[in-house]
């Protein structure tokens, strides 16, 4: 499934809070077509790299390639890259004055010049395909949580990302909703989309992913297939991560 | 019982002559409505202009808020410029939420605008500078109070900052302020009672004036108090609504 084109280049990424060091030096590539899982213990710094990768965290040394340039550039308007880059985040985030289908439309209208009426057609083609388009018309309050999550993954794919990141999903849902958002993600990860996943599902790491990301105190620390990293994992602080997650 | 039937009458009969006396007699009624019109036209002027520079005020100082560190590290001039307006708009708000509004009226009448002897037009404009120090914080409280989720995701969708504000964030911060701007505009009416300092004929210098004319407070003043009271409850009708229909999101 993959190519070798990296689509996400990372070198030497830095990014402090004040004094504090969270992402000490990662460098690694997401080809295209990828499914990267990142996992590691909270504060490990593997929320503050996925943000980074569209800037939602500026780095504070090091560069990011999208595509093959760099937007930590300051000539780089970062808005437009952004458009390519999915995200979905633990919170959901939905936009609690528009309904659905709105949330799912503002974007493609607004910024990419897609007439309402093909945006909705398109928003509704997608709700269909996760099972809410009977909701296009209610607002987020009325929707589950999990509900919320899956119009969450619909409305960034509505803007037709090249990548999707997403920022521990199912981290935020009622044990019974994890399962319906994964399979949503599974889906997307089977239809070929460049994606790079932070989650504490480690079932769901081992079935998806083509690549995992062993992130612990600001660097990576392991990486390999998932086969690599959960039978035969090398450092001693992986095998201590994965006896407490497991 | 009979008693006090007439007693009611009686005073009934009174007030009724008091009005007449009052209000007709000299058709001094004509000032009254010529007060209520004069309050009325301060207080939505002043509200435009406080609205206004409100949005403007908060806009910059949230932006700068949210934004300086990371301008600062990207540098150029954006980041300096907008460091001067937040220190400009900070000197604003402290100097004139930090004085009696009736001081700044009479400064813009006597001291500013000598040559206009018209105290409306300088009613709007002192007023609508007071309010907007007011409805700034008031927006600006808004604009923070929604969750930074929200702006992520705007942004992360591609809008830009500008877009993420308009379309993502002040409708939300708006629907929230919404009690507390209604309470705002309460207020700014009830203050512009001040505006005969300067010799403007607003509703309470109109009712003042007709009690000193006529030795007779009693109904001059009530009136007075119960046209203000009856602004206010239209006012609130009207935001209430504004509110049910805006809370539209919440089922």
């Amino acid at each position: 499934m993959t190519t070798n084109k990296p689509i996400i280049k990372t070198e030497n990424l830095c990014k402090a809070f004040g004094e504090i060091e969270v992402l000490k030096g990662i460098s690694t590539e997401i080809q295209k077509g990828e499914v990267v899982v990142i996992i590691g213990a909270s504060g490990s710094g593997k929320s503050t790299f996925l943000r980074t990768l569209n800037l939602l965290e500026e780095p504070t040394s090091g560069q990011i390639f999208f595509e093959d340039t760099d937007i930590t550039a300051p000539s780089v308007n970062v808005n437009l890259h952004r458009r390519k880059m999915g995200m979905v985040f633990q919170q959901f985030n939905l936009f609690p004055h528009m309904t659905i289908l709105k949330n799912m439309t503002i974007a493609p209208i607004k910024l990419l010049g897609v007439q309402k009426a093909k945006a909705e057609e398109k928003a509704m083609e997608l709700l269909k395909k996760v099972g809410l388009a009977d909701r296009a018309n209610a607002y987020p309050s009325q929707l589950s949580g999990g509900q919320k999550q899956r119009v969450a993954i619909v409305r960034a794919l509505c803007m037709e990302p090249e990548v999707m990141l997403f920022d521990e999903p199912t981290s935020a849902l009622d044990p019974e909703m994890v399962g319906e958002v994964l399979a949503v993600i599974k889906d997307l990860a089977k239809s070929g989309m460049t994606m790079a996943v932070v989650t504490h599902e480690m079932g769901f790491a081992k079935e998806v992913a083509d690549r995992i990301l062993f992130i612990e105190d600001g660097v990576i620390m392991e990486e390999g297939t998932p086969d690599e990293i959960f039978n035969n994992p090398k450092s001693p602080r992986l095998r201590d991560f994965l006896s407490k997650v497991l | 019982m009979q008693n006090f039937s007439t007693f009611a009458l009686n005073v009934f009969s009174d007030i009724i002559h008091e009005f007449e006396f009052v209000f007709i007699e000299g058709e001094r009624y004509n000032q009254m409505i010529k007060g209520f019109f004069n309050t009325l036209k301060i207080t939505a002027g002043a509200l435009g202009i406080g609205v206004i520079i409100g949005i403007v005020v908060a806009a910059i100082r949230s932006t700068f808020d949210k934004n300086a560190t990371a301008m600062k590290r990207r540098g150029g001039i954006g980041y300096w410029l907008l460091a001067f307006l937040n220190y400009v708009c900070k000197i604003y708000l402290t100097v004139i939420r930090g004085t009696p509004v009736v001081v700044q009226l009479m400064i813009a009448y006597f001291v500013i605008f000598v040559s206009i002897k018209d105290g409306v037009p300088i009613g709007i404009f002192a007023f609508g500078i007071n309010s907007g120090a007011y409805v700034a914080e008031i927006f600006r409280g808004g604009i923070m109070s929604i969750d930074k989720g929200q702006f992520e995701a705007g942004r992360s969708l591609g809008l830009n900052y500008f877009q993420t504000m308009v379309y993502i964030i002040i409708p939300q911060a708006f629907k929230n302020v919404l009690p507390t701007l209604c309470n705002e505009f309460i207020a700014l009416l009830k203050e512009t009672s001040v505006a005969g300092y300067v010799g403007v004929m607003d509703l309470t210098k109109a009712g003042n004036s007709i009690a000193g004319r006529t030795y007779s407070y009693f109904v001059p003043l009530l009136t007075v108090a119960a046209i203000y009271l009856l602004i206010v409850m239209v006012l609130t009708t009207l935001v209430g609504k504004l509110e049910r229909r805006l809370r539209n999101s919440d089922h």
